[in-house]
């Protein structure tokens, strides 16, 4: 069903992608509501750059529907490129071309949309918009695939891996960039592997691996679905530890092992940590480290599939 | 209109182009110097003087008569080193009975030509009175030059290079950057993205005729016998096939020296057998005619007709269709084939 002006900006519909050797996309069923900021977590080679691409029109999937802004690529590709922004993983601008030139360029295929200064305004790079565009930074380069996906003045945002590769302070700003975004009241669907990135930015997430999704909700149902609220992470050096005394232990669910370190899932600390720490003295282990974070998203995945987000 | 998405993608080739330094050395400068080069290592020098050596005073005397001879009068001993050593192509000695003996290596031609100039020398000294008189006109006019074979050679060179290599980075290079993909993206026309590569060749293509001709015209004197709108029309035409060559040759390739080794062995063979330093003629009959079907070969016989001979449009009939073939069917497979991320 077609619905224009309804709630769904993007709804996706048991989509297959297959490459020669590696099924990316395994039917995969998702859909993004008006006006939210959707995540698509995973790690590398997980499906999701072969997703977004998929909705971004350009790459065709194998099977499944896309509908798009109550629109379909086979019939409506020029509309649908008018109302999108883009911003792709890995574009390198023309560096020969200066900051301001490169927006204008991007501005004249639009039929609206603000003025080049304006959009450069806003992803502050005024100072930079006659430089040349081998001369700006990682994070001012990715600002200005920013500005040149905003220069459309666009209905719906594509954002693949926006931070990947950036330091903390230029991933901060692009952050601050983003939300403004959002309180614009567009749509935005973006892909990451950071877990601080997507519970900062997204509504909802879907977590995605082996092209397809294992969990989908707000970060916060998600990492209340796993049932821990704390995580608890400990080092002995050489010492064993009697990991069945640990899993015995008041408001602990869960105990494994990773690098050496000791990782309890836990839902009670104030209870877990006393207990954990007399089970210690009694076995004789040494603790050489203690750490206690709250449950993430990265949790989350590690709980769905026994594996980091990074491993890879 | 000047944010028109054509005009502005145009902007950007000519950007690109412009600050890339080497770009210009290498359409720009380049034929020029080569031209420079070439046009000054095989200029016409006067009528050669032929160094030769005699042994005494009076065989001296009498060849200094003969104003292409430079002789020098020497020892025996100093004489045989200068002929061994080819200071001299010919070493004339006194022999018995008042004759004169010519020492020289018969299979080249230079001494050749001296000892006809000697032995005239001596004869006339010795009195000889020749029966029929004569006397020489020479042929030292503009066209018959080689760097007039040269130039229009160096301009359909150029012509093939700038538009093969102008293509072919640019294209492979955004391709590799993800450059295409992005602009796939946006609601760009993709036509206009092919199209701003002609256009700026247009443009960039007067300059360059204008430089080669402009250099070869005020400089050696190079003429232009034929309609200077033809001659346009002519590399227009010819810059325009190069073109379709090569966006055909950037139609797939991913890297750049995939690309660059693609388009060098497409002009390699053609800078050696579609006659830009020598005649193609000069090679075997049996492959004349794929020499003639060649883009580059057409190019340059039209252009050289048209400059030398003052060919029209109308003579130029078999190497206009040999480049508008080209052109369409590089163009369409091009099409079919390229590749947009």
């Amino acid at each position: 069903m077609p619905d224009a002006g309804g709630a769904t900006a993007l709804r996706l519909r048991n989509l297959r992608k297959e490459y020669k050797d590696i099924v990316a996309v395994n039917g995969l069923d998702l859909d993004v509501r008006r006006g939210e900021c959707f995540g698509l977590l995973g790690p590398n080679g997980a499906g999701k750059t072969t997703t977004i691409e998929i909705c971004e029109g350009l790459t065709a999937a194998d099977a499944g529907e896309v509908e798009l802004l109550g629109l379909h690529w086979k019939s409506g590709a020029h509309e649908l490129r008018q109302r999108l922004g883009i911003q792709l993983q890995e574009t390198q601008l023309s560096e020969k071309l200066t900051v301001l030139e490169t927006v204008r360029l991007f501005r004249s295929f639009y039929r609206a949309g603000p003025a080049p200064a304006e959009v450069i305004g806003l992803v502050q790079l005024e100072e930079k918009q006659n430089s040349r565009v081998g001369g700006l930074s990682g994070g001012q380069k990715q600002r200005l695939a920013m500005a040149c996906a905003l220069v459309g003045d666009p209905e719906f945002l594509f954002l693949d891996e926006p931070t990947t590769g950036l330091d903390p302070q230029a991933r901060r700003q692009l952050w601050e960039l983003i939300e403004r975004f959002k309180l614009a009241g567009r749509t935005i669907l973006l892909t990451t592997h950071y877990m601080d990135e997507a519970e900062r930015l997204c509504d909802r997430v879907a977590i995605i691996d082996h092209g397809k999704t294992i969990a989908l909700g707000t970060p916060r149902e998600l990492i209340a679905s796993i049932g821990v609220e704390h995580m608890v992470e400990f080092s002995s050096g050489e010492a064993r530890v009697d990991l069945d005394a640990l899993r015995r232990l008041d408001g602990v669910r869960e105990v494994r092992t990773e690098n050496g370190a000791v990782q309890l899932q836990v839902s009670e600390l104030h209870r877990a940590v006393p207990a954990l720490l007399d089970e210690l003295t009694r076995q004789g282990v040494p603790l050489t480290e203690l750490r206690t974070h709250s449950a993430t998203l990265e949790d989350v995945f590690v709980a769905l599939t026994g594996r980091r987000l990074r491993d890879e | 209109m000047s944010e028109h998405p054509l005009v502005q993608l145009t902007l950007v080739r000519f950007r690109e182009f412009i600050r890339e330094p080497e770009a210009i050395f290498w359409v720009f400068i380049f034929p020029i110097l080569l031209a420079a080069g070439l046009g000054i290592a095989f200029r016409n020098r006067p009528a050669d003087v032929l160094k030769i050596a005699a042994v005494t005073p009076e065989l001296t005397a009498s060849l200094r008569q003969e104003k292409l001879l430079d002789v020098q009068q020497m020892p025996p001993q100093a004489a045989a080193d200068a002929l061994r050593t080819g200071k001299v192509a010919l070493l004339v000695e006194p022999g018995p009975g008042g004759s004169a003996v010519y020492r020289y290596d018969d299979t080249n031609p230079e001494a050749r030509a001296a000892r006809m100039l000697a032995d005239r020398a001596i004869q006339r000294a010795a009195g000889r009175v020749d029966p029929v008189s004569s006397s020489d006109q020479f042929m030292r006019e503009p066209g018959s030059r080689y760097i007039d074979f040269l130039v229009p050679g160096l301009l359909g060179m150029n012509l093939m290079g700038s538009a093969i290599w102008g293509m072919g980075f640019a294209i492979v290079d955004a391709r590799r950057k993800k450059l295409i993909k992005r602009l796939v993206a946006t609601p760009m026309p993709k036509h206009y993205y092919l199209l701003s590569f002609a256009l700026s060749r247009l443009v960039l293509l007067v300059v360059e005729v204008a430089a080669v001709l402009g250099f070869g015209h005020f400089v050696f004197g190079v003429p232009v016998r034929g309609s200077m709108v033809d001659l346009l029309a002519l590399c227009l035409l010819g810059s325009v096939s190069f073109s379709a060559l090569g966006l055909l040759i950037a139609s797939r390739a991913q890297t750049i020296e995939a690309a660059s080794g693609l388009m060098n062995s497409v002009m390699m063979p053609m800078w050696i057998v579609s006659g830009v330093f020598f005649s193609a003629a000069r090679f075997p009959d049996v492959v004349q005619p794929i020499i003639k079907a060649l883009p580059l070969t057409a190019a340059i016989d039209a252009v050289r007709a048209n400059m030398l001979q003052g060919a029209g449009l109308a003579q130029l009939g078999p190497q206009m269709a040999v480049l508008a073939s080209w052109l369409v069917v590089c163009f369409v497979v091009a099409l079919k084939l390229f590749r947009w991320r």
